[in-house]
C-alpha cells in the first residue's frame, strides 16, 4: 500500500508520518508538495501535523486552498482513506471535509504531552485493529485542538457513530472531549493526538500504530476481495 | 477603487478565552464596569475597479477565506478612494 505524506509550507510532523508508514509499518510512503496536481497512484492520503501557511488567519485556513487539495478531495470521493493529524485535522475541517472547527485550547495554552484517549468507534476503516472501548496512550501537541460545533452537528457526528476518538480527560474543552471524527461515508478521519509519534517503544509507547495498521488490513481485504 | 474595511468575531455562541483572560486583567486594574471583552480581526482590502458587484465580492471572500463562518460573523465597511 503506497501512501501520500502531503507536505505543505510550515508541515512539521511529514518526518514523524513518513517514518511511521515506511520504517514501522512497512509499507511505501512518497512527501508529495502542496501544489501537486496528481495523487491517483496513491492509496492513502496522509495530511500531517505542523504549522501550514504560518497558522495565518485561522489554522488550516490558507491551506485549504492550496493546488493538491482539489486531488484530496477527489481521493475522498473516490473512497480512498484519508487521514488529517493536529494540523492535517484542522486543515480538513476548514476544507469542509470535516465538520465543526479547532479553536483555541481553553486555557490558552499550547498542550504537548501524553494523553489517554478511548477508541468510541472500532468499526472504521482507521481503528479496526482496536478493542471498541480500548483506552489508548497517545501524545498531543497543540495550542488549537478545542473541538467546536453546534447542537444540530453534535446530534449528527453521535447518531452516525462518527465520533472516533474521545479524551479521557478535559484539558482543551473540545466539545464532549471530542479528539478525532470520521466522515459520513467512513474514509476521512481527522484527529488532533499524534498516532505517528506512537509506533515504537523506543518512542515511548506504540499505541498508534494500530491505527495505520487499521488501514493497511483494511486495504488488504478490499484488495484480496476484487482479485 | 474601494477600501473595504472587514472585521472578523467570533459568534456569541462561542467561549472567547482570550477575550476572557483581557477582561480579567481589566477588572484587576480595577474597571470593573468593563462587563464583556471580545477579541476579533481588522482586516483592510484594497479592491480594484471591476465589473463585479462589490458587496457580492466581499460577500464571497468572507465566506470562501477570511472568515469560518462555523464560528466567526463577519461586517463590512467600503470606502471610495479617491486616486491622487
Amino acid at each position: 500500500m503506497k501512501f501520500a505524506v502531503i507536505v505543505f509550507p510550515g508541515s512539521n510532523c511529514d518526518l514523524d508520518m513518513y517514518h511511521a508508514v515506511k520504517d514501522e509499518l512497512g509499507e511505501e510512503a512518497e512527501y508529495v508538495w502542496h501544489d501537486s496536481k496528481d495523487l491517483s497512484s496513491y492509496d492513502g492520503i496522509l495530511l500531517p501535523g505542523g504549522f501550514s501557511y504560518g497558522d495565518y488567519l485561522r489554522c488550516g485556513a490558507i491551506a485549504q486552498f492550496s493546488g493538491v487539495m482539489d486531488e484530496v478531495r477527489k481521493a475522498a470521493e473516490a473512497g480512498k482513506p484519508v487521514l488529517g493529524i493536529c494540523n492535517g485535522f484542522q486543515i480538513l475541517t476548514e476544507a469542509g471535509l470535516l465538520p465543526g472547527v479547532l479553536l483555541r485550547n481553553k486555557n490558552l495554552k499550547f498542550m504537548c504531552r501524553t494523553v489517554g484517549l478511548k477508541v468510541e468507534n472500532n468499526n472504521t476503516l482507521f481503528t479496526n485493529e482496536y478493542e471498541q472501548g480500548q483506552e489508548i496512550q497517545i501524545p498531543i501537541a497543540h495550542g488549537e485542538g478545542n473541538y467546536f460545533c453546534d447542537d444540530a452537528t453534535y446530534t449528527h457526528l453521535k447518531e452516525n457513530n462518527q465520533i472516533v476518538f474521545t479524551y479521557a480527560d478535559d484539558f482543551n474543552g473540545s466539545r464532549n472531549n471530542i479528539a478525532g471524527i470520521i466522515n459520513e461515508r467512513g474514509n476521512v478521519l481527522g484527529m488532533m493526538p499524534h498516532p505517528e509519534r506512537a509506533v515504537s517503544d523506543l518512542i515511548g509507547g506504540k499505541d498508534g500504530l494500530a491505527l495505520f495498521r487499521s488501514i493497511v488490513k483494511q486495504w488488504r481485504e478490499a484488495h484480496v476481495s476484487h482479485a | 477603487m474601494k477600501k473595504v474595511k472587514v472585521y472578523v468575531t467570533l459568534r456569541e455562541s462561542v467561549l472567547d478565552p482570550q477575550g476572557s483572560a483581557v477582561m480579567g486583567s481589566l477588572h484587576k486594574m480595577g474597571y470593573d464596569e468593563v462587563e464583556d471583552v471580545r477579541i476579533g480581526k481588522y482586516l483592510e482590502l484594497v479592491i480594484g475597479d471591476s465589473e463585479r458587484d462589490v458587496d457580492a465580492l466581499v460577500n464571497e471572500l468572507c465566506h470562501r477565506l477570511l472568515a469560518n463562518t462555523v464560528i466567526e460573523d463577519y461586517r463590512y465597511e467600503i470606502e471610495e478612494v479617491v486616486s491622487q
